[in-house]
């Protein structure tokens, strides 16, 4: 067996040689791309169909807003205004109008970003959007940045000692996290890092709205801390699995057999095949960080816009709603996007065919496997 | 069945998890029985520390802790389990439907679901409940429906993998009606990963409704619920950590105990082998590549 599995390192020579074809080989295919991209046309299709996902979600959101019981009208002008100021307004704000007029108005200008201004602020809802979005960014940013190379190489690494005891005292620990709802890991770092054990960090996330939340890192600490501990296993299990299930494939095996180092055989033939999973995954953390993040968010008092969507929902501030669950929802589209091209990007077979066909489900597949949210 | 059931009861994970569950089902179930005071009645100082008389100190009305922690875990119980199982009926009944129906409905349906997967589920939920209202069966409803496109692409998926299999088309060459085909021919045959996703729904949807009933949706306020009580009780954290640690420890070890329990009946119902002291072809080759060196280590050191 040893003679088999001995390791060739091959002459340097020999390695420049073929480091020089590769090279070859790229500019080719790129060439290739730049005269005809083949899977363009698939693009453009789901383009389109991403498009119509936005359009379904943006009559849900406006349909969800129409079954409030209450006229905005009688809200605005409160309980004792004449029934002539209250129909005044109601043309005012085009209310008496059919209700597909009222949501193609209403479309028109969240197109452009306008949603109307806050019934509790006065504040235009797009500027209260953009204001908060760019602090829940930051947070996500630094979720992603950490946890993703932190759950890839232990998702590969774990994948390789499968079975051994590191593993499965590993996936046994990550169980905890994994069950854990965010807000309950929210109060148990706020117990140990911030009040009783350790009290070295805030508990509460005072932003100074004036600087880059970058440049405050104290108060990041702990919220990012949460959304990592519930996100980080989660991907940390689908890498493992997917490596699992790469490492088991026969072209490895074959690699294996003509004595490829180990270290080559899985970072150069096993992860780039395990990648599709892990960039589905990266999407659907993406997804969780959206809705997961609103709880953390009202725990450490965190001025991002999950925050802003609860607040709003507390006064029932229409605009505002309207505004950060389209906001939210379309970037999740945006992200699936993403992460559909990248799919087909790294994937040889989808790149080069004229149709790729991503299998129906791949997303709702993964979430199952690993455990969901 | 009995083979699963047996292959559960040798799982140390699922006998953990069981023990965690039912004990937390157990206190929330029969825990009103043995409350030694009100959940609502005013006993004792805002804040006061555990002592005599009381087990685990007042709350910030001084209501007894203890007493209010025994009577919270009824509406997250019901309300769990009532959202899981409502989304296990609508979306198997759709799924079914999708799979067995004609193409353009199929199609509609699976691109129906991907629209409702591109909201995050709490969104959704909480877009529904601020413009509908907080009842709690409305936000079980919500929840259940935030559930079902992942049932909905379940039993598809089962659906077309049975539909295909000879005895189905038996059943459809002896003339039988289509409901008789899918209640005795395809519904036994897709339960298994059916209810294995029952109880991975049932841990999510205790999660997101713990923490809707943190947030303040749920049960109104003067009832006792483990998610309110960690959000009434958060500002005392620093003089009364006991108010928030202990519906957070009945939570946490719930979600834990039913995680713990739906991770190994999904393996036992997927039956993956547990390969125990068989280590991985790359792990071997590692220990492989470890002793040849040491061999060559040790010829070295001889020579």
């Amino acid at each position: 067996m040893a003679t088999i599995y001995s390791e060739q390192t091959p002459p340097a020579a020999q390695a420049s040689q073929t480091d020089d074809r590769a090279g070859e080989d790229t500019a080719h295919s790129l060439r290739q791309h730049l005269a005809l991209p083949t899977w363009l046309p698939w693009l453009g299709g789901r383009v389109l169909s991403g498009l119509a996902t936005a359009f379904v979600i943006s009559v849900l959101v406006f349909a969800a807003t129409q079954a409030l019981p209450s006229d905005p009208a009688r809200v605005i002008l409160g309980p004792d205004a004449t029934e002539d100021s209250i129909r005044i307004l109601q043309h005012q704000l085009g209310l008496d109008q059919p209700i597909l007029v009222q949501y193609a108005r209403w479309a028109g200008r969240a197109l452009t970003g306008e949603f109307g201004v806050s019934l509790d602020s006065n504040v235009p809802a797009g500027q209260i959007v953009a204001d908060r979005f760019a602090n829940s960014a930051a947070l996500m940013v630094v979720v992603l940045v950490l946890a993703v190379p932190i759950a890839f190489f232990g998702g590969v690494v774990l994948a390789i000692r499968r079975d051994s005891r590191v593993d499965t005292w590993t996936m046994n620990g990550i169980i905890l996290f994994k069950a854990l709802p965010g807000f309950v890991l929210a109060i148990g770092l706020i117990l140990l890092l911030s009040t009783t054990v350790f009290p070295i960090l805030p508990a509460v996330s005072l932003i100074d709205p004036s600087t880059s939340p970058f440049l405050q890192p104290v108060y990041l600490v702990l919220p990012a801390l949460t959304l990592i501990l519930t996100v980080a296993p989660f991907l940390l299990r689908l890498v493992r699995s997917a490596m699992i299930e790469t490492l088991e494939a026969d072209y490895v095996a074959a690699a294996r057999l003509r004595g490829i180092p180990e270290r080559r055989v899985v970072w150069h033939h096993a992860v780039p095949n395990a990648l599709v999973p892990v960039i589905q995954g990266i999407a659907l953390i993406s997804r969780m960080l959206l809705g997961g993040a609103l709880i953390v968010e009202v725990v450490f008092s965190y001025p991002g816009i999950g925050n802003a969507l609860n607040a709003a929902i507390e006064l029932r501030d229409v605009p505002v709603i309207q505004a950060i669950t389209l906001t939210m929802a379309v970037g999740v589209v945006l992200i699936n996007l993403l992460a559909d091209v990248a799919t087909v990007l790294v994937t040889p077979k989808l790149r080069t065919s004229s149709r790729p066909r991503l299998r129906a489900g791949t997303r709702a597949k993964l979430k199952l496997k690993a455990g969901g949210v | 069945m009995t083979s699963t059931l047996s292959r559960l009861r040798g799982d140390p994970q699922a006998r953990l998890g069981f023990a965690f569950a039912g004990t937390v089902l157990v206190a929330a179930l029969l825990g009103p029985l043995a409350a030694p005071q009100s959940p609502l009645g005013l006993v004792g100082p805002t804040y006061g520390l555990p002592g005599a008389g009381t087990l685990l100190g007042y709350d910030y009305l001084g209501r007894d802790v203890w007493s209010r922690l025994l009577h919270g875990g009824r509406s997250v119980l019901w309300m769990s389990f009532a959202a899981s199982v409502i989304a296990l009926a609508i979306g198997a009944v759709i799924g079914i439907a999708a799979g067995l129906s004609k193409r353009w409905v199929d199609h509609a349906v699976v691109w129906g679901t991907d629209v409702l997967l591109a909201f995050p589920d709490l969104i959704l939920v909480l877009l529904v409940v601020s413009m509908l209202g907080r009842e709690p069966w409305l936000i079980v409803l919500t929840v259940a429906v935030s559930f079902v496109p992942g049932v909905i692409r379940l039993a598809r998926g089962v659906t077309l993998g049975v539909v295909s299999q000879e005895y189905v088309e038996a059943a459809k060459l002896m003339g039988y009606p289509w409901w008789r085909i899918v209640l005795l021919e395809i519904l036994p045959n897709i339960s298994t990963p059916l209810l294995v996703h029952l109880g991975i729904m049932l841990t999510w949807a205790i999660g997101m409704l713990s923490g809707l009933s943190f947030l303040g949706y749920g049960v109104a306020p003067p009832a006792a619920d483990w998610g309110l009580m960690i959000n009434e009780n958060r500002a005392g954290l620093m003089i009364q950590p006991w108010a928030v640690l202990a519906p957070v420890a009945m939570i946490g070890f719930f979600a834990l105990g039913t995680n713990l329990l739906a991770e190994s009946v999904s393996r036992a119902g997927s039956r993956i082998a547990v390969r125990k002291g068989v280590k991985s072809r790359a792990r071997t080759l590692m220990r492989g590549n470890k002793r040849r060196l040491r061999e060559q280590q040790a010829r070295e050191t001889r020579s």
